[in-house]
């Protein structure tokens, strides 16, 4: 900075670099000041109109503003406004699935659609904890996604499981819950050849010979198959309730399903309880509705 | 530019005043790195003179291109309108060509080869875009014909901006000023008629039925094109525009820009008969008129070699060669010349400059990018989105299952019905899907595949499968989907 003032004339402010580099201090333009000092104005209308001033002891409380404008309460009714315009772009859609039986709904496609699109939030919350998302399953909670269906697989049956809900029911050690443990090992290689589809030897006859003394075939079917879906899985196909290991399946044999001594479970025992979700679930009628057509479309619905 | 160096370092104001202001500086680092500055116009509008010419003539050739802005929204084809940007639909109609969000890229193809057609221009001749075609040059060339109509030469018009507020000036000045906001709407209301109908706007508009959107754009582009070409003028070109700013890296020597022919020009002085027993000066052919000064729209004095305030726009080679016509010189003291030429060396070939070879293949590649987009561009669009919660299911007779969701676009403006096949993977494999799923035109229809395969046939974890998608009444549309079954690892 030199203290030589080559322009003192100028209006510098005296500080100058390098020889020539040097200050100047001249005036914004007009048009600016003027909004510079708007922009103060409008401090004092932000302060009266607007929630401000922060109060005193920490209560939390601040000078509400003149008309109790707050961003959150905006915030609200805006998205009130989006939720009314979901309701009236929708309203005749809704009606048609409250009015409708499900296997009508399953067949107009473009209901269906609108069916299978609405439910995927209402399905992560409400069944994916237990079945998984898209209905992969999990251990112990059954696969929505496949075609093995314990309590039935059209719609209308999906429809009623989820309403209602259901509980499996298998006695320990056949139905007179009288079956040894030989027996039961015996059994089991017998269920595992069913499903394998293999199996014309002794051990295989004598497993048979359990099967009808443990009277599984009152539920499970004379073949392995249940005559009707009550229930009761499917001993002859390639998907198993619980699990395909040898000592999973000996487990469920021995300790039942959801077998209960002096209102406890016992131990062993496989509980397997859909709870029902006419209570549980918000406008119901709609929503389990809504819920079967999605399930049913997951890739095994009958 | 060093050669043009001349006698000093020190900046003088010339016609305009530098941003120094005729102050001497004893800095040395400008003449170390070469640099002149050279003045640029800071002493209000510009008032350029107009002069007829080859280059004035040609401008208003060029020019009249930007009449198709305001035609173009009234084309109609097949009863549409032919070139609408319908944002809401997400479709771009161009003369019965329909362009959906999926061929969005061709677009990007051809920004490409704009960008690289202004750098191959540039690199050539200039700033042939900033002289002649660019919108704000057109407007702000137009808008100043007009000022001439109302309120005269640069003079008068110079006098009639610093006289007093008078009636006799409104009465001049306002009806200037109501045509200028006129083109201004008809800009932008153009503007807009390219991404609504037209006719309907125009209806709306009688029938006050605008709503805020359409509102705005054409209230704020209008007036934007009344105070850029109004009032910001060559200000827009020299201090806006970062045009103006990176052409100094798109221009070199090879490139022919209005040049003045220092050698043939200097020294200039007025021609003046020489009084008796002196002796005639030696003059060069500038006779130092002023005229190309007084007929650049941007106010730079061209004698002063390439600046970036010029945009290569041809009036001062006008303004020049009418002079030279007149004092009997041959025409070209001002002409497109590039700097190699000045010193000697024959120009190259154009097709032999490496910038041009790099750019112009770069557009090639661009271009055909372009044709091969718009002659393959299928009428449908398959996305098979493979199932990814379950990846794959046991099914209860041993099979595994795959699920897709196949999202189905029709480009065509008719209906489509369509059906969905699987080639690949082994003979025992099958498949459940809708027969025949209808789509309708310019929509995106989805729809649930199911695939099964038994475990004993899966060799491997990933079966890769072909997806056929092929309308049912044109079998020439048809899209083959490469996607891969998935399956446990194989026992």
């Amino acid at each position: 900075m030199a203290g030589h003032n080559p322009w003192p004339d100028e209006g510098n402010t005296g500080h100058i670099w390098d020889e020539d580099l040097r200050e100047l201090d001249n005036p914004p333009p007009l048009w600016w000041m003027l909004s510079f000092y708007a922009g103060f104005i409008m401090i004092i209308f932000y302060t009266l109109y607007y929630p401000t001033i922060p109060l005193t002891n920490n209560s939390g409380e601040f000078t509400k503003g003149l008309t109790g404008w707050t961003a959150i309460e905006e915030y609200k009714e805006d998205f009130q406004v989006l939720k009314d315009w979901r309701v009236a772009k929708f309203a005749d859609k809704e009606e048609q699935l409250a009015a409708m039986s499900v296997a009508d709904i399953l067949k107009d496609d473009e209901l269906k659609q609108y069916a299978v699109a609405t439910s995927k939030v209402l399905f992560g919350d409400y069944c994916a904890a237990c079945h998984g998302a898209g209905g992969a399953g999990n251990p112990n909670f059954p696969v929505l996604a496949d075609d093995d269906w314990l309590w039935g697989g059209n719609v209308a049956q999906i429809e009623a499981s989820i309403k209602n809900g259901r509980i499996g029911n298998m006695p320990a050690r056949g139905m007179m819950g009288n079956l040894t443990d030989e027996e039961i090992d015996s059994v089991t290689d017998y269920v595992i050849a069913l499903s394998e589809g293999k199996g014309n030897d002794a051990a295989f006859a004598a497993g048979k010979a359990v099967y009808a003394k443990g009277m599984c075939l009152a539920c499970h079917g004379p073949m392995g198959k249940p005559l009707a879906p009550a229930g009761a899985a499917n001993l002859t196909d390639q998907v198993w309730r619980f699990s395909s290991d040898r000592e999973q399946i000996r487990n469920v044999i021995a300790n039942g399903v959801n077998v209960k001594k002096n209102g406890e479970y016992i131990e062993g025992t496989r509980q397997a309880i859909m709870p029902a979700f006419k209570e549980r679930l918000p406008n119901a009628d709609v929503n389990v509705k809504r819920l079967a057509v999605y399930i049913h479309q997951l890739g095994g619905g009958q | 530019m060093s050669e043009k160096q001349q006698d000093t370092n020190t900046v003088k104001s010339g016609t305009g005043s530098s941003v120094l202001g005729g102050v001497e500086t004893s800095n040395k680092n400008l003449e170390n790195i070469g640099v002149e500055l050279l003045p640029i116009h800071t002493e209000g509008t510009v008032h350029a003179k107009r002069i007829p010419g080859i280059f004035r003539k040609f401008k208003w050739i060029v020019a009249s291109f930007w009449l198709i802005l305001f035609i173009g929204p009234y084309l109609r084809w097949d009863g549409q309108q032919a070139i609408l940007w319908d944002l809401a639909n997400r479709q771009f109609h161009m003369f019965g060509l329909t362009i959906l969000p999926q061929d969005i890229w061709i677009l990007a193809m051809i920004l490409l080869f704009f960008a690289l057609l202004l750098a191959a221009a540039t690199a050539i001749a200039g700033r042939l875009w900033c002289g002649y075609f660019c919108f704000h040059t057109v407007w702000t060339d137009v808008f100043t014909w007009l000022e001439e109509k109302f309120e005269g030469q640069p003079n008068k018009r110079q006098k009639l901006d610093q006289a007093p507020m008078s009636f006799e000036k409104i009465k001049i000045k306002v009806p200037k000023h109501i045509l200028w906001l006129l083109i201004g709407f008809a800009t932008s209301f153009s503007f807009v008629a390219y991404f609504t109908d037209a006719l309907d706007l125009w209806a709306r508009l009688f029938a006050f039925e605008w709503g805020s959107v359409e509102t705005t754009v054409v209230v704020v582009l209008g007036l934007a094109t009344y105070f850029f070409a109004g009032f910001l003028r060559e200000q827009t070109c020299i201090g806006f525009c970062p045009y103006a700013r990176i052409q100094g890296a798109m221009i070199d020597t090879q490139t022919v820009v209005p040049t003045y022919d220092q050698d043939r020009g200097e020294p200039r002085g007025r021609m003046k008969r020489p009084k008796p027993g002196e002796e005639a000066p030696q003059l060069g052919d500038c006779i130092d008129c002023n005229l190309c000064v007084a007929v650049c729209p941007t106010g730079v004095d061209i004698r002063r070699g390439q600046q970036f305030g010029c945009i290569t726009c041809g009036l001062c080679i006008d303004a020049c060669d009418s002079v030279m016509e007149k004092i009997k010189k041959p025409k070209g003291l001002i002409r497109y010349a590039s700097l190699q030429e000045f010193t000697g060396k024959k120009l190259p070939a154009i097709w032999k400059r490496p910038r041009v070879i790099v750019y112009s293949s770069i557009m090639a590649f661009a271009a055909g990018a372009i044709l091969y987009g718009l002659a393959t561009m299928a009428p449908i669009d398959v996305k098979a989105l493979h199932e990814r919660s379950p990846l794959f299911v046991q099914m209860s007779d041993g099979s595994i299952q795959n699920k897709w969701t196949l999202k189905i676009v029709n480009k065509q403006s008719e209906e489509m019905v369509v059906r969905v096949s699987i080639a690949g993977g082994p003979a025992s494999l099958s498949y459940v899907v809708d027969e025949n799923v209808l789509v309708h035109p310019g929509t995106v229809r989805s729809t649930t595949l199911l695939v099964k395969i038994p475990r004993k046939d899966l060799t491997e974890t990933n079966t890769p499968i072909d997806i056929i998608v092929e309308d049912i009444n044109k079998p020439e549309i048809r899209t083959v989907y490469d996607s891969v079954f998935i399956g446990p690892q194989p026992r």
